[in-house]
């Protein structure tokens, strides 16, 4: 099993994600394991889906809209969102999304194009899971969620802002 | 000045260090040119033509002396002695060393500074009025909202990789110096009957490829809910904006695209979802922001200086220089004054490391030791008694600060062009000296009267050529440089009656050395129509058309469309 970062440890990844195939079609899902599958395939195969014994989880890309999935949330073991660049920043917009609007709690994991440097800022979103880009060092990618002490804005994981705790302090 | 409180300062060194550690990676083979790239971008580094250009943030352009001072010793320690001040009020240093930058931004942040998001697709430096809290027509000292923008707008996670730049201006006086219709997002302030402080909102101005004038989204805006209102606006443009062309990713093409109503209505309806959510701002923060400012110490003065007026009266010297470059100010018995770094013959917004020194020490002497950069690339003494603007005025003038051409067309507004920069189509600096050469005669520039020339080496229009009464952009015609001429163009609403206006190209381009003539027959048209010397080139152009320009520039409409005829025919 390969190493991601997960609350801020280093853990064995067991899920198992799902892409398209090269002609677009949807490869078979095996009945057993955790697989997170495509948004697309949620839709097209759901109740096939949800009868598998195994655990589910679902992926969206950048432009999918979170709110398509917010009456599933219950259903996911993790939800994913990937990101083709890590400077394509629609993933930061679902991530909130997902946690503010949609009141997601689950694991929330940033996968595709992660590396150290953006790490902060995922986490400031929303996402408490980290597949990082084949080649980074998940242990040395850690330290990348220490980069800031602070930040000045609402957060998920800190809903007041600065501005709000220093007028309390 | 904002002074910066522990986390303030916490911020900025975290970020050198993630910085140093990012460089250090890069050169180290770890870290690809690719990935570097963006993540260098986030912090004002360019790879230039000859050498990185490094951007440094000048937060809404206010500066302190000390910090002035450290921009110098920057610019002799680790640059070739100057430093060039942007038309986004920062300054830009064209010959660091890659390794050194680490080093430059520890030595930025013992001042209270950094380059945090001078570029890359992030929000940038948030921009103002450079006469902001002195200005006779203030409605808000926009400071204090620019840096309670700037503290929201500073890392945060969300809008940190956005489909491209956005920049975001404040104007707080009834006059609009901060050119809000041609941002991401323009701000002006407004008060309600009740004389409550709100905001006008404008989306979707901006000039590049595709110049757009701005358009109100909101009337009035109370300012608590200023950081939401930004955020629902930001948070539609990150969703939606597109991301598969380079050249329509600015929310002025979303807006375009949506309609500006449709765009309205998406906003509001995520603004739903945020309004008085925790980002809502309390009169509390509002209050510490301000606190957090210096705030100028002011005499109490009789009035105007009597020995100044005498002296108007006997030196024409010093009165050409006060008639340009000294500005009513708010407080009896003061001045707000503009040090011209148009000189003829420097390269617009140019300042050596001496000057840099020389001006903090004015600042320091007459100006409460602050001063401002203005987006006309000039640098500001904000708070000046009339009594000491003769000394200030000699003293400006040992230092070559002291061309009498604020708002004239002198006073070029160019960005660093061919000669430096990598986007350049054509350079720019050798234009603005060609035209201020052939204006040289101070008699003649005056009897002009006020002119915006502006010039951008490339369609990025960093020189705002867009919005120049007369504008010039430099272009590629099969490797060679040409430059198209418009005329028309105006950067705000600066006086009733005279919105922000994008110019009209009058034709065919021109070969550099064609210009300074194709401007002499400009002005020629423009003295000949005026009638009187109160009627501005710009009215001028809006009153009677670009035609009778296009004609002494090209001949009559007959015989432009015979040339055409003769062109086709040869072809």
């Amino acid at each position: 099993m390969a190493l991601m970062i997960k609350d801020r440890n280093v853990v064995a990844d067991p899920w198992l994600r799902l892409e398209r195939n090269a002609d677009g079609s949807f490869p078979a899902v095996s009945p057993a394991g955790d697989v997170i599958v495509p948004l697309a395939l949620w839709r097209e195969q759901r109740a096939l889906l949800l009868a598998r014994p195994g655990r589910l989880g679902v992926w969206l890309e950048g432009h999918e809209d979170p709110s398509t999935i917010a009456e599933d949330l219950k259903l996911f073991g993790v939800v994913a969102v990937h990101f083709p660049k890590f400077a394509d920043g629609r993933g930061y917009s679902t991530a909130r999304l997902l946690r503010e609007r949609y009141g997601y709690t689950g694991e929330l994991r940033a996968t595709g194009d992660v590396i150290r440097d953006v790490l902060f800022q995922l986490s400031a979103c929303g996402f408490n899971a980290f597949v990082l880009r084949p080649g980074e060092d998940p242990n040395e990618a850690l330290a990348g969620l220490k980069d800031f002490s602070d930040s000045y804005q609402s957060t998920v994981d800190q809903p007041l802002p600065l501005f709000r705790r220093r007028q309390a302090a | 000045m904002y002074r910066y409180d522990e986390i303030d300062q916490r911020m900025v060194d975290e970020r050198v260090v993630q910085f140093r550690d990012q460089t250090r990676r890069f050169l180290a083979g770890t870290l690809s040119e690719d990935d570097f790239r963006q993540l260098r971008l986030r912090n004002g580094l360019y790879i230039q033509r000859y050498a990185p250009m490094l951007r440094v943030a000048i937060p809404y352009g206010l500066l302190a002396s000390r910090q002035l001072r450290t921009l110098a010793h920057i610019a002799r320690k680790w640059d070739r002695g100057y430093g060039h001040f942007s038309t986004r009020q920062n300054i830009q240093y064209n010959w660091p060393k890659l390794d050194d930058v680490p080093d430059i931004l520890a030595e930025l942040a013992k001042v209270e500074m950094h380059a945090i998001q001078t570029s890359g697709n992030c929000v940038r430096n948030i921009t103002t009025d450079h006469f902001a809290g002195v200005a006779q027509d203030e409605i808000v000292d926009s400071f204090v909202w620019c840096e309670l923008l700037r503290q929201w707008s500073t890392f945060h996670p969300e809008f940190n990789y956005l489909p491209r730049k956005f920049k975001i201006a404040v104007n707080g006086a009834q006059a609009d110096r901060a050119a809000i219709f041609l941002h991401d997002i323009g701000l002006q302030a407004v008060r309600d009957e009740a004389g409550e402080v709100g905001f006008r909102v404008i989306v979707g101005g901006g000039m590049g490829r595709t110049p757009i004038v701005g358009h109100v989204i909101r009337e009035f805006l109370p300012w608590p809910h200023l950081l939401s209102y930004v955020e629902a606006v930001l948070r539609v443009y990150n969703r939606y904006g597109r991301r598969d062309n380079l050249y329509k990713a600015r929310i002025k093409i979303l807006v375009k695209a949506l309609t500006p109503e449709t765009f309205r209505e998406e906003v509001e309806a995520e603004w739903v979802h945020l309004k008085d959510g925790p980002a809502t701002l309390t009169g509390e923060e509002v209050r510490r922001v301000e606190s957090r400012f210096t705030r100028p110490q002011y005499q109490r003065l009789p009035g105007d200086d009597a020995d100044h007026l005498a002296r108007l009266a006997d030196e024409p010297g010093y009165a050409a220089w006060a008639k340009r470059n000294v500005h009513a100010h708010k407080v009896p018995g003061y001045a707000a004054v503009t040090l011209s770094l148009k000189k003829t013959g420097v390269p617009p917004g140019d300042a050596t490391a001496d000057q840099m020194d020389a001006v903090a020490a004015l600042a320091d002497r007459y100006s409460q030791g602050e001063l401002r950069v203005s987006h006309e690339q000039n640098l500001i003494l904000a708070d000046v008694r009339q009594s000491d603007l003769h000394a200030l005025w000699i003293q400006a003038k040992a230092q070559g600060l002291a061309s009498p051409n604020i708002g004239m067309i002198t006073n070029i507004i160019a960005c660093p062009g061919g000669d430096f920069c990598s986007l350049a189509n054509a350079k720019s600096i050798p234009v603005a000296q060609a035209i201020q050469e052939r204006f040289d005669s101070l008699d003649f520039v005056h009897d002009i009267g006020e002119l915006d020339l502006n010039i951008s080496g490339c369609m990025n229009s960093c020189g705002h050529h867009h919005v120049g009464h007369i504008g010039i952009l430099g272009v590629d015609k099969n490797g060679e440089e040409w430059y198209q001429i418009s005329i028309g163009g105006n950067q705000g609403l600066t006086r009733p009656g005279a919105p922000a206006a994008v110019g009209r190209v009058i034709g065919p381009s021109f070969a550099r050395e064609q210009i300074p003539d194709v401007i002499e027959k400009l002005i020629g048209v423009y003295l000949e129509l005026r009638e009187s010397e109160e009627e501005r080139f710009i009215d001028v152009v809006w009153r009677a058309g670009i035609e009778p320009f296009k004609e002494r520039v090209y001949g009559t409409h007959d015989q432009r469309q015979e040339r055409r005829s003769r062109s086709l025919a040869a072809a």
